[in-house]
């Protein structure tokens, strides 16, 4: 339960330590990468969910981190030059014509 | 023999993907057409023992991420240094911080993000390690997970959890040294 851990719990992001879930403040800021990626068990995904369901600096610190994923994809993208795609199947083509002799 | 017209069906929708991928890891135009035509020549070549039904997406970026390591990195003459610094978690957050964290809707923290450009971004990606680069790409820019992380890059599931998670530390002080540098980001080291 978690009233085991939660007295031990040091602080969170803004030195505020919320005993409100069943994991603390570090522990989900530990697990938040693996959280955001979709990658934890559901028993561990419920937990964070709850710690930041009522945890406001947590929750921040979430908020930021998936913005910040978004907006490092979003800023990365190439558009693809237009002769590329032309080279790209003219090359394809000439290996069919020389796999067909 | 390979079908010319069904790979070009399935595999060509994915260019943009993969030179994103391929500019990233290259760093120059030039070295990333190349190696996307690589790709597209490999794949295509070998696209009879590609399964149908099975992740095409993760297939072609196996071959481009082998295809960067054997041609484009043995080509470089000093060797990497292949670790990144480690620095603590919510680096880029604390540093974006006032006083007070906001926990409710869009706070300074996402506006100051608004403030890095482009070409911060990629400067910054660049500036990782190749391994941590590529693990960084797949994850995060193109959304693949860990599992098929593991099977692009061929290590264990294990491993690319570390270079994925201390990839995106070390690209979060990237920024902020780069932020720093441009004025986006308070001087002050003092993230506690």
């Amino acid at each position: 339960m978690g009233d085991r851990e939660a007295p031990e719990e040091p602080a969170g992001p803004t030195g505020q330590d919320t005993a409100a879930g069943f994991v603390g403040c570090d522990e989900t800021i530990e697990r938040l990468y693996t959280y955001l990626d979709g990658e934890l068990t559901e028993q561990r995904r419920l937990e964070i969910t709850r710690h930041l369901d009522l945890c406001g600096p947590c929750v921040g610190a979430y908020g930021f981190e998936a913005e910040l994923r978004k907006v490092i994809a979003s800023r990365c993208r190439e558009r693809v030059p237009d002769d590329l795609i032309t080279r790209v199947a003219d090359a394809l083509s000439r290996e069919h014509t020389r796999q067909s002799n | 023999m390979a079908d010319q017209a069904l790979f070009s069906d399935l595999a060509m929708e994915y260019m943009p993907a993969l030179y994103t991928a391929a500019l990233r890891m290259t760093r120059n135009p030039a070295d990333a057409e190349d190696l996307v035509q690589e790709t597209y020549l490999k794949a295509y070549r070998a696209f009879a023992s590609f399964e149908q039904g099975t992740n095409l997406k993760a297939w072609l970026y196996r071959i481009l991420t082998n295809t960067y390591i054997n041609t484009y990195r043995a080509k470089k003459r000093r060797p990497e240094i292949a670790d990144v610094e480690d620095v603590e978690d919510l680096y880029l957050y604390r540093h974006l911080s006032g006083d007070q964290a906001s926990g409710l809707g869009r706070s300074a923290e996402d506006e100051a993000l608004d403030r890095f450009t482009d070409t911060d971004v990629k400067a910054a990606i660049e500036s990782l390690p190749d391994t941590f680069r590529m693990a960084v790409l797949l994850a995060d820019v193109e959304g693949f997970s860990y599992k098929e992380i593991a099977e692009i890059t061929d290590v264990p599931i294990g491993t690319v959890m570390s270079r994925i998670h201390r990839g995106r530390k070390a690209l979060q002080k990237a920024l902020v040294d780069r932020g720093s540098t441009r004025g986006l980001v308070g001087a002050t080291d003092n993230a506690s």
